[in-house]
């Protein structure tokens, strides 16, 4: 009941703030924690004169509120790439981007063509790229040698392991059992049964997980605590750690890391789209761009920012990536509908085997 | 003699700031109404208390049909009471409240249902089993429990007012179907009240406690015509007090002086000397008034006053007089035969009473009753006398 | 007061609507609305993008996904075991708190009951995290102690869960047994002493008869908290969970079924709704009686 409740009071929280003037120098963001660092919305503010109403969320959430309001409550969104498409075609809570506003030649064409690639439907585009990392592991190598995803679930670290119960981690045990779960998303049928396999490998690794982990810090705390060894987590976590403890590194795994990106999305009932592009621009400049790079620690879309990034996080990045992120990392495309119920089943459970 | 039903011995109880039962022992006849009467704070519910074994005694011994009660615990007891609310279990019914106790004694449901109603039927409650205990009237409720009680034979009975929360009507009623009861059942019942009139018609025997102490035990006829102290006799029954300083003492006889001046004569009670400071106790039924002095007997003392006022109330009726003289306010009860109904507020009277019926006690036991006195005096109006 | 004429009847009806209008607004605008949105969502299914149709599939998928119907029926179960614990434990209080301590001690014991809730029921849950952690507290101390040799993973048991749905329900099972026991005469129990009753029997015959409304709705209140609860068996849980509110959670704003989601609502509804008319049933209370208590 509560959570309908909850739920209740978020849909009359929203409508109101749905209700209140409209207001040129404000851009009302909802984004990931981090993703709009202090001292980014200060020179935002100082150079423009708009005032960024920060909204912290994950991708679900911001979906949800999305859905909720017909996509209204929000100037600028900012959901992974993946989940772009399939919810538009869904609800339909985005509009289309106006090439023509942007300063395209501040991305880097690689990352703005994955972008185009999967946020694309019926010929317009919906998403420009922000930021991007992977999915990998994070081991503390005194304690434990990991290669793989599937070595989470040795014996030898049974209690001291942590996953991620998000569709992620059943993308990552599929590359590892040696199938490409992106080339099934075509075949309901067979995508259905490749997730069975991967669900059944993972109820039965259930006990070797201490926890499932829902947000940064949960995993990180038991990282440090020495509770968890080794943990599926995507990149600026492990490096974090290893800033703090050598020992504990990010490892692509012999299957491949995952890659993901966060994108810039108009919500369908944005007031605001003029701040919500200048904001896109002010971002995207290289200056401006690197001083996000070292506040998150991960890559931003714009290019020429090399030279300006904290050289420890260049090399921590070319540690882990010898080959460059394009070779090593299985990009995640846009999600058909249809997909995720299947996943959710299968995510159910898990959660709930013993 | 067998052994009494009750004996108690040396009985002690203090609490941090005042002794409530003070070094106590008497022993209640089998088969008697016993009473204790004193005003609220006198330690009687205490006493009653540790009878029932709900509150420990510092010292002494309790014995219940000769057994020491020291190490047995409440629920243990030869004895049942009735409480001042009567504390009947609103969730059961009737034959359920009257068959709670057989039942905590291992009696089978049909043996105490037959003897529920039983007993019921003996306090005029026959076919009440089923009701509820909301449904019954008060009587009706104090009955369910004696009735409650006495089904578990025990050898002593204890009430701790269990009419006070009655209307007046209903209380008198309930008294005489107290005392048939009593008198039914044989058991013996220990009575706590602050109500005189309630000692008095039920009780073969009432203690008058006063201070943790009883001032005297004796038949309700003792206490009144022969109260032993200056508190018994200011608090059973109504009472002129008359307070001053023994002029003379002559024999039995003790003449006093009120600082207003008024001489009077009264029988003594303990030793008094001249000088003493005194207080004589005259009952109103013991004095009378005419309206001319030559009526009154030859034995009598002599006064004129003024009626102040006429109390009417039946065979209770009195008249309060001013005397002449000191100005002291003296009650007297009418005539029952009617005589003197037409007396007027203002009207001058002669009024006396026989000094050998009144009673002199020292000042020292009497100044403790004055309060008591007063506050009973005034009450007295509306109540009944033996 | 005299009879009042017919306008002032009138006024005072008006003056009653008046004054009712907030609270009626209130219970359509936020309760009943939602609700029947909610109801209309669980009844429909999507056959194609924006495309819905109405169905009963929600509730077939419930009943045809063992994992479902196992989860809600975990969720009754454990909610009845913390009913139940939080009965056991908060009797004892209330009864010292009514009838055994006075004056400041009792209102000591009451403002103890209620520390918990001055913080949010998030730190609360953490605080247990803390303490109950391989690397925390007690764990810690039972190895100082030579009770442990190693440190014991104390979270993530249902133990655990329960301990922290009794600790959060607390409260709302002692205010209204106190209120109860406090309304229950000594005298009662003196005299059932005194027609030679012990403990065990007073207890079974005059004190819980006595208390029966204070009981029954404390356990409908804490049995409601504990069903709707999310917090506590999630943090708590953790892997093991397995609470009904988080497959809730989960369907509305991780898989973006808000179908299924407002069909698993309605059914823990329902739920909860069987579950109170069950319990006044067997205690034989009206649920009025039991409110005015609440």
């Amino acid at each position: 009941m509560k959570v309908l409740l909850g739920n209740v009071l978020l849909l009359a929280i929203v409508v109101h703030g749905t209700a209140a003037a409209d207001d040129p120098k404000k851009l009302r963001l909802i984004t990931w924690a981090d993703y709009a660092p202090a001292e980014v919305v200060a020179q935002f503010k100082q150079e423009t004169g708009i005032q960024v109403e920060v909204t912290l969320s994950n991708n679900e959430e911001i979906i949800s509120k999305l859905r909720a309001t017909g996509g209204a409550g929000f100037d600028l969104a900012q959901p992974s790439q993946d989940r772009i498409t399939g919810v538009q075609r869904e609800f339909g809570v985005y509009k289309p981007i106006d090439l023509s506003q942007v300063k395209v030649e501040q991305f880097s064409p690689e990352i703005l063509e994955v972008t185009r690639k999967n946020a694309t439907l019926d010929g317009k585009l919906y998403g420009l790229p922000y930021l991007w990392g992977a999915d990998g592991l994070v081991v503390n190598t005194k304690y434990a040698k990991v290669a793989d995803y599937p070595d989470l679930c040795r014996a030898d670290l049974k209690g001291k392991t942590s996953l991620r119960l998000r569709r992620p981690v059943l993308m990552a045990f599929a590359f590892a059992a040696g199938k490409d779960p992106f080339a099934l998303y075509g075949d309901p049928k067979a995508y259905a049964a490749l997730m069975e396999s991967v669900g059944a490998t993972l109820s039965a690794c259930k006990s070797n997980v201490r926890f499932f982990y829902d947000n940064k810090d949960q995993l990180l705390n038991g990282m440090r605590s020495g509770e968890i060894v080794a943990a599926m987590m995507w990149d600026t976590g492990g490096w974090t750690l290893n800033r703090q403890d050598p020992n504990i590194q990010f490892i692509v795994p012999k299957s491949g890391a995952m890659g993901w990106l966060d994108t810039f999305a108009l919500p369908a009932r944005g007031r605001n789209d003029a701040a919500a592009y200048a904001w896109i621009n002010f971002t995207m400049r290289p200056d401006v761009a690197a001083k996000i790079t070292n506040a998150v620690g991960n890559w931003t879309a714009a290019r020429a920012t090399e030279n300006l990034v904290n050289p420890k996080f260049r090399a921590q990045f070319n540690a882990s990536f010898p080959g460059g992120a394009f070779k090593d990392i299985h990009w995640y495309p846009a999600i058909p509908s249809g997909v995720e119920e299947t996943e959710g089943r299968i995510l159910d459970r898990i959660k709930a085997a013993n | 003699m067998s052994t009494p039903d009750l004996s108690v011995d040396a009985l002690d109880k203090r609490f941090a700031d005042h002794v409530a039962v003070d070094r106590l022992s008497f022993a209640v006849e089998r088969g008697s109404f016993f009473s204790i009467l004193g005003p609220s704070g006198c330690g009687k519910t205490t006493l009653l208390r540790m009878i029932a074994g709900f509150t420990h005694p510092d010292s002494g011994d309790i014995r219940i049909g000769g057994r020491s009660m020291r190490e047995v615990a409440p629920n243990r007891r030869p004895v049942n009471m009735v409480f001042q609310h009567l504390a009947l279990f609103p969730m059961m019914s009737v034959g359920d409240n009257v068959g709670f106790g057989l039942a905590r004694r291992g009696v089978n449901r049909t043996e105490r249902t037959r003897r529920a109603a039983a007993m019921l039927e003996r306090v005029g409650l026959a076919g009440a089993a089923h009701k509820r205990v909301d449904e019954l009237s008060g009587g009706q409720r104090q009955r369910v429990a004696i009735a409650r009680s006495l089904v578990l034979e025990p050898t002593l009975l204890l009430l701790d007012e269990p009419l006070g929360a009655l209307d007046l009507k209903l209380r008198e009623h309930m008294k005489i179907e107290l005392k048939q009861l009593q008198a039914a059942f044989g058991t013996t019942f220990v009575y706590i009240t602050h109500d005189q009139s309630e000692a008095l018609v039920l009780s073969d025997h009432v203690a008058v406690m006063n201070r943790g102490r009883f001032e005297q035990i004796g038949t309700p006829q003792q206490l009144y015509y022969e109260p032993a102290t200056a508190f018994v006799a200011g608090f059973v029954g109504a009472n002129n007090r008359i307070a001053g300083r023994a002029v003379s003492v002559d024999g039995e006889l003790v003449e006093l002086l009120t600082p207003q001046g008024w001489t009077v004569r009264a029988r003594r009670s303990g030793a008094i000397a001249a000088g003493d400071e005194v207080a004589a106790f005259v009952r109103p039924e013991v004095a009378s008034i005419e309206l001319d002095a030559g009526q009154l007997r030859p034995q009598m003392a002599r006064f004129t006053g003024e009626v102040q006022s006429l109390l009417f109330d039946g065979a209770n009726s009195a008249v309060l007089i001013v005397e002449q003289q000191s100005r002291f306010e003296f009650r007297v009860a009418l005539p029952q035969t009617g005589r003197l109904a037409d007396l007027k507020t203002g009207a001058r009277v002669s009024f006396g009473f026989d000094p050998q019926r009144a009673i002199c006690f020292a000042a020292a036991a009497a100044a403790a009753a004055a309060a008591v006195t007063a506050a009973v005096t005034a009450a007295g109006a509306g109540s009944a006398h033996v | 007061m005299s009879e009042p004429s017919g306008h002032a009847l009138w006024q005072r009806r008006m003056m009653l609507a008046v004054l009712l209008t907030p609270a009626l607004l209130w219970l359509f605008a936020l309760i009943i609305l939602p609700h029947v949105q909610l109801a209309l969502l669980s009844f429909r299914e999507r056959i194609a993008p924006r495309t819905y149709a109405a169905s009963l599939m929600q509730y077939r998928t419930f009943f045809a996904e063992p994992l479902y119907w196992g989860v809600f029926v975990r969720t009754a179960i454990m909610s009845a075991l913390a009913t139940a614990m939080t009965l056991l434990v908060a009797f004892p209080v209330a009864w010292i708190i009514a009838k055994v301590a006075r004056g400041r001690a009792s209102s000591l014991l009451f403002v103890l009951c209620l520390i918990p809730f001055w913080v949010s029921e998030t730190v609360r849950a953490l605080g247990w995290l803390i303490l109950l952690r391989e690397s925390g507290v007690l764990p810690t101390l039972l190895v100082r102690l030579g009770i442990t040799a190693v440190p014991v993973e104390l979270l993530y048991h249902n133990a655990t869960i329960l301990i922290g749905l009794v600790y959060t329900s607390l409260l709302f099972m002692v205010v209204p047994l106190v209120s109860s026991l406090e309304s229950l005469d000594n005298s009662l129990i003196e005299a059932a002493y005194n027609l030679g009753a012990k403990g065990p029997a007073i207890l079974r015959q005059i004190v819980i008869p006595h208390a029966a409304p204070g009981i029954t709705s404390g356990c409908i209140v804490v049995f409601m908290l504990t069903l709707g609860n999310y917090l506590t068996p999630n943090l708590l849980g953790g892997k093991n969970s397995q609470w009904f509110t988080e497959l809730i959670y989960t369907q509305f704003i991780v898989r973006f079924n808000w179908e299924q989601g407002a069909a698993f609502g309605f059914l823990l509804l329902a739920l909860s709704t069987a579950m109170v008319a069950l319990g006044l049933r067997v205690s034989g209370q009206r649920f009025v009686d039991v409110m005015r208590r609440a």
